[in-house]
């Protein structure tokens, strides 16, 4: 059955393309803007689990231990946040009231600014990424191999995105995001705290691409300055196709281009693998302007 | 009407001195040459980026020879002096690296690259300003055709295709084979055309062929169809950051048949944290460490006190390339690019410690060809094949 053995691929590189667009979509949804800066700081996240792994926790417990694992999941996730929490705050927020082409420019300027800062900082080299997650085969057939890394890809961010789900259904400071996204200016006559809800949306969705990009460097031990670049844009892609704004629609979106991905490049048209993506995503939205969950919006002129 | 007198303003005159000066010394830099006390030679190089240890490994060879050559004396009197650039391993870069040592550093020869997109991409220019180029590992066939200044000091890819394609039929025994090639490196494509048809040709079936794209880090989709073919081996002619990452992720949905590649395996960085899956590997290349030969001993031993490394096969190239280039200017008596031309091209039976260098009325290099198993991360020697394919050695296996 390699049917099966490609949807076990296709889901776990979906999975982390859905993490990424998490942060797409929910930063869309209260500022109306692409945060082009979000795939490199899934990018930071790779190295700064790399770091963790190797020489931070590394002092205190082996790696591979779940304790380290652990760690170094939650270190990258918290660095991520400080560092979205930032760029929110000296980048976005002095032109919150420009127009939104400013600061989607500046978002494109903070992303060249931090790949190339980490071409800087941490060379162009490619750096092999530590076995955090000792890799086991649980299911071993002739036809089908099913590992833990691909164990913990799946089920992690399938934990993650509840959680999130979670926190934007269930607690005061998601009811306040979802006010936000349908409103800012009623939200905030309303009497919350409108830079603290932006704040809190961009520590939520780095935090989410630092785990990402841990996982990622776990199931594709290879990680550069530049890694950011095509992930980023897939995610960005499967948001789009799942409705931006829609947090259910991003993580279907990074499921179906996952999945298309893998078993376009599983075939003889592996070279246009990229190519037929982006084709899936224009006739959906030749059908379906706001996406596969996405609500209309009319446009107040 | 007043006749209004123009004076210049004495920065304006300064300005313009300085501007007729400088376009003197320009003007006297094209038309003389390289005149000063050292003969400048380019080197463009992947120093950082996707193949870093290749520019890395042949830099370290360059400079090794040059500091051997100028410890002798140097040539014609003049001590070589290398300027290298870095191309990040982009084949952008490499332009613009190649445009920067012709025109601005005024070189006299440039050495590089080893990936072949990238010396295709800056042998035009060499060609054009009629400045010798010599690749020291770039193998595709097509490097050195973009013209008469443009060497190369190794094997081609139909040779490196068709020796790995008999090894499996012959060495290993093994009539069915999938291919998985980097379709954006012309290196690969070469390898794996020269590879089908001579495998085909010698009786074994081509049962999957999949592809990838440099840069790509997911291979479980175009590994789950080949395991699917059910192949007995595998061809795998790509650059070794990406083959790390496809030999272990083979292994890990369990195909563990024979993974063979080219001399685009050749790095430390292969093996790295997948010592145990590259077992049941091998690869041709162009010089192996454990070769008893004198001049491959005494270069091993010089690098090793310099770098306290072993050399791998792009050091050794890079080492012969740069000696090839030194030994021309000699024969040339200068450094006229005609003349360099010529005395490269008059290359005969060099003793370099990648094998005896003779170039061709091709402008390439013909010589054997070393295949290399791959045991707990070690390279081993397994067999030595001959310019037309007859086994020199018996396979160890």
């Amino acid at each position: 059955m390699q049917f099966l053995q490609q949807l076990i691929n296709g889901v776990s590189l979906g999975a982390i393309y859905a993490l990424i667009a998490l942060g797409y979509t929910m930063i869309y949804g209260v500022l109306r803007f692409i945060n082009f800066a979000h795939g490199d700081v899934f990018m930071v996240g790779s190295y700064v689990g790399y770091f963790a792994a190797t020489s931070w926790v590394a002092h205190f417990f082996p790696v591979g231990s779940l304790p380290s694992t652990i760690l170094v999941f939650l270190i990258s996730m918290a660095l991520c946040a400080a560092l979205g929490a930032t760029i929110e705050f000296l980048a976005y927020r002095p032109l919150r009231s420009r127009p939104k082409l400013t600061v989607l420019i500046t978002a494109i300027g903070v992303s060249l600014f931090l790949e190339y800062t980490g071409q800087l900082v941490f060379s162009a080299n490619p750096r092999g990424f530590p076995a955090i997650i000792s890799n086991r085969p649980i299911i071993h057939t002739a036809s089908i191999t099913i590992d833990t890394v691909e164990l913990v890809v799946i089920s992690l961010s399938l934990v993650l995105m509840l959680l999130l789900r979670l926190i934007v259904m269930r607690t005061k400071i998601g009811t306040a995001m979802r006010a936000v996204s349908f409103n800012q200016q009623a939200a905030s006559l309303m009497g919350i705290n409108i830079s603290k809800v932006i704040t809190f949306t961009f520590i939520i969705g780095s935090a989410l691409a630092g785990a990402g990009g841990v996982l990622y460097g776990t199931e594709y031990p290879s990680i550069e300055p530049l890694m950011g670049i095509l992930p980023g844009l897939k995610a960005f892609v499967a948001a789009v196709l799942g409705g931006i704004g829609n947090i259910p629609g991003a993580a279907l979106g990074g499921l179906i281009i996952g999945l298309v991905e893998t078993f376009v490049s599983g075939t003889a048209a592996s070279t246009y693998r990229d190519a037929i993506a982006f084709a899936i995503l224009i006739a959906i939205l030749v059908f379906r302007p706001s996406g596969l969950l996405g609500k209309r919006e009319i446009e107040k002129v | 009407m007043k006749l209004r007198t123009v004076t210049f303003s004495p920065a304006i005159s300064i300005l313009a001195v300085v501007m007729a000066f400088s376009l003197f010394i320009s003007s006297c830099k094209t038309a003389g040459g390289p005149a000063g006390n050292d003969i400048p030679v380019g080197e463009f190089a992947s120093l950082t980026g996707g193949t870093a240890t290749f520019g890395q490994s042949v830099h370290n060879g360059d400079v090794l020879a040059v500091e051997e050559i100028n410890g002798a004396g140097g040539v014609l009197g003049k001590q070589l002096r290398l300027v290298t650039e870095d191309d990040q391993s982009k084949t952008e870069d490499a332009v613009a690296s190649v445009q920067k040592l012709v025109n601005s550093d005024r070189v006299i020869a440039v050495l590089g690259e080893v990936a072949s997109s990238r010396s295709m991409a800056g042998a035009p220019i060499c060609q054009q300003a009629h400045v010798p180029m010599i690749t020291p590992a770039s193998t595709n066939e097509d490097v050195t055709k973009k013209g008469d200044y443009i060497f190369r000091i190794c094997f081609i890819d139909p040779f490196q295709g068709q020796t790995m394609a008999r090894f499996a039929l012959n060495s290993l025994g093994k009539k069915r084979a999938a291919i998985l090639t980097d379709v954006k490196q012309d290196y690969s494509v070469g390898l794996d055309e020269a590879f089908k048809n001579t495998f085909t040709f010698n009786g074994g079936v081509i049962v999957s062929e999949q592809s990838y794209s440099t840069g790509d880090k997911d291979f479980h989709a175009p590994l789950t169809s080949i395991k699917g073919a059910n192949p007995e081996v595998i061809f795998v002619p790509g650059y070794y950051t990406e083959v790390s990452l496809i030999v272990r992720q083979a292994r890990e949905l369990g195909i563990d048949c024979p993974i063979l590649g080219g001399d685009g395996w050749d790095s430390p960085e292969l093996t790295k944290g997948a010592e145990k899956e590259f077992n049941n590997t091998f690869f041709s290349n162009h010089f192996a460490t454990e070769d008893p030969d004198t001049t491959v001993q005494s270069f091993i031993k010089k690098y090793q006190d310099k770098y306290h490394a072993v050399p791998d096969a792009m050091a050794a190239l890079g080492y012969d390339a740069t000696r090839i280039l030194a030994d021309a200017i000699k024969r040339a008596g200068s450094t006229d690019s005609v003349a360099l031309k010529n005395a490269i091209a008059g290359t005969k039976d060099f003793p370099g410690v990648t094998g005896r260098i003779t170039i061709d009325k091709f402008r390439n290099a013909s010589k054997p060809i070393t295949i290399i198993k791959v045991v707990d991360g070690k390279f081993h020697f397994a067999q030595r094949i001959g310019p037309n394919g007859e086994a020199l050695t018996p396979f160890q296996p």
